[in-house]
């Protein structure tokens, strides 16, 4: 053998095994995520992550379309009794699980129960449910206490906790502690042996899922047509290498690149960048309203002069405007219910000499106010540095808490004063998509110490939110979060900081993104 | 091991930071937090719970992770192979590199050669390890289209493809290690080369590859391979930011993963693993000394 082909044959033998994967993987999705998935339950935490894997797997009733109206998904069609007082669900035929059961209303029934005993929408209408039974196996009756108008809206909701049907001995089990079985009736089945924590996630497509016939593919809503054999989610922790993966097209699409990388990816003809979640995400000063000096109502009020969005958005995102978003009040910038009203307060002219005189008006005298900064996180540490150097300025004896996560996460549960452990006031992100309406906007929530951390007691605006519910006409629910808006200036459960709107980033072989989260149906690869 | 391990426990259970809190959420209230903690055990006393987990590992159970439930075990053993893959790969490239660079210094000793051996060990030690990481994806992965940016691929599943996904990562973990070991080769072969012995050996007329590395490297290798023990365990700590840069799903990363979600038994047996190979690493070191000094006997 000449030395030449000795080589030649060498170097195919070496590289035939990656060349043959190549090809096997042609109908393979490559997906890096922003975190891994740790709980495998989307009744039991309101992680991201989770609710991406859910819907992957598993199908809801309803689903949303772009203008965040419920249609009909695993639900073939609904009636409502004249007095409004009873919802009759039919599932569509041939809807099967990945074990390939059929998806009985049997099914549907607990699955409402478990999910309703976790989720703040969900808990609004099992309090105006007298009864959830099976009629049949394909039709689910909910008889009501009182008329529920948004009982689709609950049912097809599309932030933390969305209701996913699941079988029923699933279902039937206690909603506090995740289950770790997997068997949803989704586009897609999860391969949970070729799972690695914190490396890999694999999905395949499910070949008996039949997606709806008609309708528009968007959100969730229309029908869920898988174009991939197989998803393979990558967590990636170092976004400069994915950025660089996604450039070199090791994988196709990544959910979140870093800010600073952006410029770079737009640079790139090979690679999309776009926008595929408007509702963003809403960053947000919180208090803790059970300790001095934030028990105060007019201290917090005061706080709201002195807080400026640009600055928060700037530091967190950088001065491309088309990044974030100022001027955002109690409701999601593209919430239908986001209103002018009160905003003045917090776009008017920002004057600390007049905040500070409005603190010691109110009643300051300088007490330490224990602000907690997770710093191993970049955004949360850019919020609290700007805090921070806003707070210096009108005069708050500010004890800067640098921390990670895991310990504000901790330490934020502890309604003590700060100094047996407890804390003033944090700055975190939330999901937009829950600040759309008051059904799911829980820092909204004023029912003191069943709220979330902070525990806000305040009772017209539970009254409001109780309104909302029973309004029907849309008119009437607008007026009702304007006057929620109102009332939130008043009493100020949290300050909204500014929305950021992260982008995404996929190769340009990649066509059918849809918007919302990530979505993995009706997405393909172009030839 | 049995100080690790309490030493350990007592560590993560004391510093703050509430799995429960995590797996919770964001809407959970105080009650439902403590739902949680209940479940995971972790309202129990720690003396009851650190008896339970220390029970587990007499009968070689390392416990379950809190979020998902996943044996230990098994989550350690996927990632093993990775790890161990790119720990021999460096050690490896370090010592092929690093041993030359030292003899031809202390040969040259004095010499632009030498300062040049050692100015390269000085960047070794200055240049941390995520830096060379992403210069070298920025030129032979992005520039050059060489080599793949990120990943891991089993030698099992192609030995082309396993060398491509280790070059970077190799290089840039070994780097610091190479300046390490070429250093201490340099020192110990100074002080081997002004003996008697290699004055004797040279005036028989042998080559002076002989002379270098026949005798004087065999004599200069005991605090040599010390180094080189010393070098495993800061390669563990290096192991972390490498398979981040090179996104390599290792045991490293498994260690972050766990260290921010604060899952106690996943960090506890991580740690008692690794300080199990690093007591096998001095275990063999010490052994290797009888074998390279016969003078030395235990």
């Amino acid at each position: 053998m000449k030395r030449r082909t000795f080589l030649a044959t060498t170097a195919a033998a070496v590289a035939a095994p990656g060349i043959l994967r190549a090809q096997t993987k042609a109908n393979v999705l490559r997906f890096v995520p922003e975190a891994d998935v740790v709980i495998f339950d989307p009744v039991t935490t309101p992680s991201w992550q989770t609710r991406d894997y859910a819907y992957l797997v598993y199908d809801t009733l309803y689903g949303m379309d772009d203008q965040n109206r419920p249609q009909p998904q695993m639900v073939e069609g609904a009636n409502t009794s004249a007095d409004g007082l009873t919802w009759t669900l039919s599932l569509r035929e041939g809807l099967r699980f990945h074990d390939n059961e059929p998806v009985r209303a049997q099914d549907v029934v607990p699955s409402i129960r478990r999910w309703g005993a976790r989720d703040a929408f969900g808990q609004a209408l099992l309090a105006a449910t007298n009864e959830i039974s099976a009629k049949g196996d394909r039709v689910v009756e909910i008889r009501l206490k009182k008329p529920f108008p948004l009982l689709p809206n609950a049912l097809g909701k599309t932030m933390a906790y969305p209701c996913m049907v699941m079988p029923e001995r699933v279902a039937k089990s206690d909603p506090f502690k995740a289950i770790t079985e997997t068997v949803g009736s989704g586009p897609y089945r999860f391969v949970a042996n070729e799972r690695v924590p914190g490396a890999k996630l694999v999905f395949e497509k499910f070949a008996a899922y039949q997606p709806r016939n008609g309708g528009k593919p968007e959100q969730t809503a229309g029908p869920k047509a898988a174009h991939f054999d197989r998803i393979e989610w990558t967590i990636m922790q170092d976004t400069a290498t994915a950025a660089a993966a996604l450039q070199r097209g090791e994988i196709d699409w990544l959910q979140t690149p870093n800010n600073d990388l952006i410029p770079t990816l737009r640079t790139n003809k090979n690679i999309v960048v776009r926008t595929i979640l408007p509702t963003g995400l809403i960053a947000y000063m919180r208090f803790n309203h059970l300790v001095p000096p934030f028990n105060n109502p007019a201290i917090r009020r005061a706080l709201i002069g002195a807080i400026d969005q640009r600055d928060y958005m700037i530091a967190i995102n950088g001065a491309d405007k088309s990044l974030w978003r100022d001027g955002v009040g109690y409701f999601a910038p593209t919430s239908p219910y986001a209103s002018k009203a009160g905003m003045e307060k917090l776009t008017g002219k920002r004057d600390y000499a007049r905040v500070k005189a409005e603190l010691e008006k109110a009643g300051y005298k300088g007490e330490k106010v224990v602000m907690l900064v997770a710093v191993n996180i970049p955004y949360l540490k850019m919020m609290g540095e700007v805090s921070n150097d806003v707070f210096k300025k009108i005069g708050l004896n500010v004890d800067y808490v640098a921390t990670d996560w895991t310990t504000v996460v901790q330490r934020r549960q502890k309604t003590e004063p700060a100094e047996q452990g407890g804390w003033n006031i944090f700055s975190i992100y939330d999901n937009g998509a829950n600040e759309l309406d008051p059904a799911s906007h829980l820092l909204l929530r004023g029912n003191g110490k069943e709220a979330q951390f902070g525990w806000p007691t305040m009772p017209k605006i539970e009254e409001l939110r109780n309104a909302w519910f029973d309004a029907k006409a849309p008119a009437d629910q607008k007026k009702i979060c304007e006057q929620i808006q109102l009332q939130a200036f008043e009493e100020v459960p949290y300050i909204p900081l500014g929305q950021s709107i992260p982008p995404t980033a996929y190769r340009n072989t990649i066509t059918g993104v849809l918007s919302g989260h990530p979505f993995f149906w009706n997405v393909r690869r172009s030839a | 091991m049995a100080v690790v391990a309490i030493v350990v426990f007592a560590l993560l259970h004391l510093s703050p930071g509430d799995p429960a809190a995590i797996i919770a959420g964001d809407q959970a209230t105080t009650q439902e937090i403590e739902k949680v903690r209940v479940q995971l055990g972790l309202d129990r006393p720690l003396a009851v719970q650190f008896a339970s987990w220390v029970g587990d590992i007499a009968r070689g159970d390392l416990g379950r992770s809190i979020y998902d439930g996943q044996p230990v075990a098994r989550m350690i053993g996927q990632r093993l192979e990775p790890t161990l893959a790119l720990a021999l790969c460096t050690l490896l490239v370090s010592l092929v590199a690093s041993l030359p660079m030292g003899i031809i210094a202390a040969w040259k000793a004095g010499t632009w050669i030498d300062r040049a051996i050692m100015g390269f060990a000085v960047l070794g030690f200055s240049v941390p390890v995520f830096v060379i990481g992403y210069g070298l994806i920025y030129l032979f992965a992005l520039t050059w289209e060489l080599l793949p940016v990120q990943g891991y691929a089993s030698p099992r599943e192609g030995i082309g493809d396993f060398i491509a996904h280790m070059v970077m990562p190799s290089l840039a973990l070994g780097w610091v290690l190479t300046a390490l070991f070429a250093r201490m080769t340099r020192t110990s072969m100074l002080e081997v080369l002004s003996q008697d012995y290699i004055r004797t050996a040279q005036a028989k007329g042998l080559s002076t590859t002989r002379v270098l590395v026949g005798h004087a490297l065999k004599n200069a290798a005991v605090p040599i391979v010390t180094t080189i023990g010393i070098g495993i365990a800061l390669l563990i700590g290096g192991v972390v930011v490498t398979e981040t840069v090179f996104a390599i799903p290792g045991v490293g990363l498994l260690t972050v993963d766990a260290i921010l979600r604060r899952d106690y038994p996943v960090i506890q047996g991580v740690v008692l693993v690794f300080s199990a190979v690093y007591v096998l690493i001095n275990l063999a070191v010490d052994l290797s000394y009888g074998f390279l000094d016969p003078r030395i006997r235990f």
